[in-house]
């Protein structure tokens, strides 16, 4: 059948319901199943021996005494992980961030790991394990390591992207730009120019769970893998693909995951299991410490993005530019090319210029997290957007929603607009009480926008009717925040049949075709998708049930209301057949019903948000208490919409952590010195109040339903609304994320003296 | 060296043999098989392996299995009555209170040990009540509404 994925407007039975979620009473009754919680019978613990070094030589590596220790059964290094990643570099530097290979790029790269009967031996172990390291020059700042007086990662890293091509090595990756029109003639043209340098810190998406799998490989090349994970099928791939495995040989069931925001998306420690349990031939658990999470695993990018945005005195914006330079841990990314892309994706602008340089550092490899990029470049931007405003005596609202982008506007990364939300968000946020609260002394409000492309991708879902009637659909996406519930409602509403008969179920590689992972908020838009095109080919197999049982013609078939009906006069007298009763007489009518849809699910519509926020800045100690937030975005359609607000929460929150509080920090010896949920605090629950949500539903023409990815988008804009609202507060304008206690005292302090 | 414990874990009267130097998360999870307490952090920051021991909230990560010796423990295996969800499971699942789930059973323990203490705590109250225990997916919004709405059925209001 043909797969149109165009909005139909359809009205709605389950769609938009708030049903309660299928996995509800495993989670709150602790039976739900997450990475650590797998054991096999005979199995070993895992443990990594890590670099204590931010940059070093590894000259030798003697595992003798550890593997004479008595309960040792492997022990591994990059020896047995040789490079089969054929000239895929992308790869190689996965394989080599799993396991150093001459060098280790990071405090916290692995240089050996161990397999023993329990963990305390494992412990052992690997104190015994002697590493020789010829300790190098290390560099962990954005900005230095673009110096040419800085220690040189890579003696092969020549910057891609620039001509003529630079012949001298540096730890600028790549070069990437974006935009269009003419960025100094509209300089000339501009009235009020503002300019400003910002500076963002690193940090780590903080899930919950720490990675966790249960490997096990045989002789004959066979291996199963449990693991929390964004992505069983591209973790297997992965996995098989640095091992030397064939990729349907290793079976992946991803495990309930405790959050993942990006950080998920790549293996880090399962290839380093599967070769342990290889070379043991018994099954391996490991489960990295909190401490190795935040030291060899996640974290994003710390940036440095200088903004320069001129407008006419009626506010309309005549030019903007920005270049930013995002560190990507010792390996190249496409993180500064997003941020470049993003930067001004908001504004309908004739003239925009965006620069963005990669550059390695000696700090773990960075993960996506959580619409990746996209907040820092927003922070920079949406900072200098207020300043304007405020320099052209306009609201800060009318004056985005002058420049807003709109459909027909050709967007500062490329193409052309579709029907998108940035205006309704705006108007909304204009027209929302929170933004007509009166504030009190040291308070302040800010606001900001921010977006994000959202993804669609490989996508299959199997859909199968049992003999009493009630619905299996498997699906290939991780479910990360209540998916399942929504693709539930979305099978019931195409099957016309209640929630309760559906059950939804995350398939292991082995019995599903492969699906990308859960990123680019894809999870309900394809597989979404791919459950409305699956349950339409089950649709029809049931018309044929019927047509065949009533010996007429299909095309005189119709399925209404979970129900098949014959059409026309003539058959009058045939009752309706309900999916229960075709699904008992199957075996008599052909066999099993089912059906299936493999798509790459593409057009996600892009997805834009206003945030409003109020803060109270205490002059004494510059300690941020967020007083009141409120979170506007576009979803196209909401499925669900108590995890659509979730979502929107969620990320209000990461971002609030992220504007005031978490950072790396690094000592000069180059080591992480907070690798702990201690000293790197994430919000807890005193620290935010209720968090406002409004859904606005401008249907994505690409979609059946007008779903649009709702997942990332909500992180995007808080780093900015909370910095414009401390700016206002206090004064002062903040160029420095995390807005931490002693940055903003510094400021105060700063423009006092000035 | 191994140790034989003795306790009651959820009523239930259970022996178990453990390192001295294991913590209680690792022996109740490993040992007695309960998986419900998780560990997050194994430094008592995250809350994520809350429990009761003889009533009182504490990070199983922080405890040494052999503190079990005679002692009632009580996990989140524990909360339901047979197929009767305690009030809090019920509305943390009722308001969306979870999205990933790893950190729920330690807040419906932590709940639970609060509401125990203060059957009628204000948002502030309950904001710093669970303040020990982290929750990276949802913003802690619909995790207060949860035990609020269910305090007030508690009560019977």
């Amino acid at each position: 059948m043909s797969m149109d994925t165009s909005f139909t407007n359809q009205k709605f039975k389950s769609v938009g319901t708030r049903p309660l979620r299928p996995d509800g009473i495993d989670k709150v009754t602790g039976r739900a199943k997450f990475g650590a919680d797998a054991s096999a019978p005979g199995q070993l613990i895992g443990r990594i021996l890590r670099s204590p070094h931010p940059h070093a030589r590894i000259r030798k590596i003697d595992a003798s005494r550890a593997e004479r220790l008595p309960g040792v059964k492997a022990v591994v290094t990059a020896a047995d992980m040789p490079d089969l990643t054929d000239g895929d570099k992308s790869m190689f530097d996965v394989l080599e961030n799993c396991m150093a290979r001459t060098t280790a790029f990071y405090d916290g790269h692995a240089v050996a790991a161990v397999a023993a009967i329990d963990a305390k031996t494992a412990r052992e172990a690997l104190k015994l394990i002697k590493v020789d390291y010829e300790i190098l020059p290390h560099v962990t700042d954005v900005d230095e390591a673009m110096k040419s007086s800085a220690p040189v990662l890579h003696s092969k890293m020549f910057t891609e992207g620039v001509e003529p091509k630079s012949k001298k090595a540096s730890n600028i990756a790549k070069r990437t730009e974006f935009g269009h029109g003419d960025v100094a003639t509209g300089f000339q043209e501009a009235e009020v120019v503002v300019s400003r340098s910002f500076k963002t810190e690193q940090t780590h998406q903080g899930y919950i769970e720490p990675h966790a799998c249960l490997a096990s490989v045989g002789p004959d090349g066979h291996g199963e893998l449990w693991v929390c994970t964004q992505g069983h099928f591209v973790y297997r791939n992965q996995c098989a693909q640095l091992l030397g495995m064939d990729v349907s040989k290793l079976r992946v069931t991803a495990s309930e995951i405790g959050g993942g925001f990006g950080g998920k998306t790549h293996v880090w420690c399962e290839p380093v299991a599967l070769a342990l349990s290889r070379k043991a031939n018994r099954p391996v658990k490991l489960v990295m410490t909190r401490e190795e999470v935040f030291r060899a695993s996640g974290p994003t990018n710390a940036t440095s993005i200088d903004v320069k945005i001129g407008a006419k005195k009626d506010g309309t914006i005549v030019a903007a530019e920005a270049t930013l330079r995002y560190s990507g841990g010792p390996y190249l990314g496409a993180w500064a090319e997003l941020g470049a892309m993003t930067s001004f994706a908001c504004y309908d602008l004739k003239n925009v210029k965006t620069v963005g340089y990669e550059v390695v550092v000696n700090r773990p490899k960075t993960a996506a997290y959580r619409a990746p990029s996209a907040p820092m470049a927003a922070f920079a931007v949406e900072s200098v957007v207020d300043e304007l405003a405020h320099k052209l005596g306009m609201d800060p609202v009318e004056f985005r929603l002058k420049n807003a982008a709109r459909e027909g506007t050709k967007s500062s990364y490329g193409p052309v607009y579709g029907p998108i939300g940035i205006g309704p968000t705006l108007e909304a946020a204009k027209n929302h009480p929170h933004m007509q609260a009166p504030l009190g002394k040291n308070q302040g409000r800010g606001m900001a926008c921010g977006f994000w492309f959202n993804f669609g991708g490989q996508t299959c879902t199997d859909i199968n009717v049992g003999v009493d009637g009630t619905v299996t659909v498997t699906v290939g996406t991780i479910d990360v925040g209540g998916s399942r519930a929504s693709l539930t409602l979305i099978a019931a509403e195409e099957l016309g049949v209640p929630y309760e008969q559906v059950k939804v179920v995350i398939g292991d590689t082995g019995t599903i075709g492969h699906n990308d992972m859960t990123d680019g908020s894809r999870g309900t838009f394809s597989s979404g998708m791919a459950t409305v095109f699956a349950a339409r080919n089950a649709i029809k197999v049931l018309r044929e049930r019927a047509s065949k049982t009533w010996d007429i013609p299909l095309d005189e078939v119709v399925w209404e209301d979970g129900q098949a009906k014959a059409l026309g006069e003539s058959h009058g007298n045939l009752a309706p057949m309900s999916l229960k009763e075709i699904a008992a007489a199957a075996g008599n009518t052909g066999g099993p019903i089912a059906g299936h849809n493999e798509i790459v699910a593409d057009g996600a519509g892009v997805s834009f948000a206003t945030h409003i926020c109020d803060v109270e800045v205490d002059p004494e100690t510059g300690k941020t208490n967020i007083l009141r937030y409120t979170v506007i975005q576009d979803a196209g359609k909401a499925v669900h919409p108590t995890y659509v607000e979730g979502q929107y929460q969620g990320g209000a929150a990461q971002g609030i952590g992220w504007a005031l509080n978490e950072e790396y920090i690094y000592g000069k010896d180059g080591r992480l010195q907070n690798a702990g949920f201690l000293d790197y605090r994430i919000p807890v629950c005193s620290d935010l109040p209720f968090i406002d949500t409004v859904i606005l539903e401008i249907p994505n023409p690409n979609h059946p339903y007008g779903v649009r990815g709702v997942g990332e988008t909500s992180i995007v804009p808080p780093l900015a609304a909370v910095g414009n609202a401390v700016s206002n507060a206090a004064g002062v304008r903040m160029t420095h994320v995390p807005m931490s206690p002693p940055r903003i005292l510094k400021a105060i302090d700063g423009a006092r003296t000035n | 060296m191994s140790v034989k414990v003795s306790t009651t874990i959820n009523g239930d009267q259970i022996d178990f043999i453990c390192e001295t130097d294991e913590t209680l998360l690792d022996a109740l999870r490993s040992r007695v098989g309960l998986t419900g307490a998780k560990e997050g952090c194994g430094t008592g920051d995250c809350g994520a392996c809350s429990i009761t021991i003889d009533g009182r909230l504490i990070c199983s990560c922080l405890a040494l299995g052999v503190e079990a010796e005679g002692r009632e423990i009580e996990t989140v295996e524990g909360m339901a009555n047979g197929d009767q969800l305690h009030p809090l499971q019920r509305k943390f699942i009722e308001h969306a209170a979870l999205q990933c789930g790893i950190c729920t059973p330690g807040f419906l323990i932590a709940a639970r040990a609060l509401l125990k203490k203060n059957p009628d705590p204000n948002e502030e109250e309950i904001r710093f009540g669970l303040a020990g225990n982290l929750c990276r997916c949802t913003g802690y919004d619909k995790i207060v509404r949860a035990v609020q709405d269910a305090a007030k059925e508690m009560r019977g209001a």
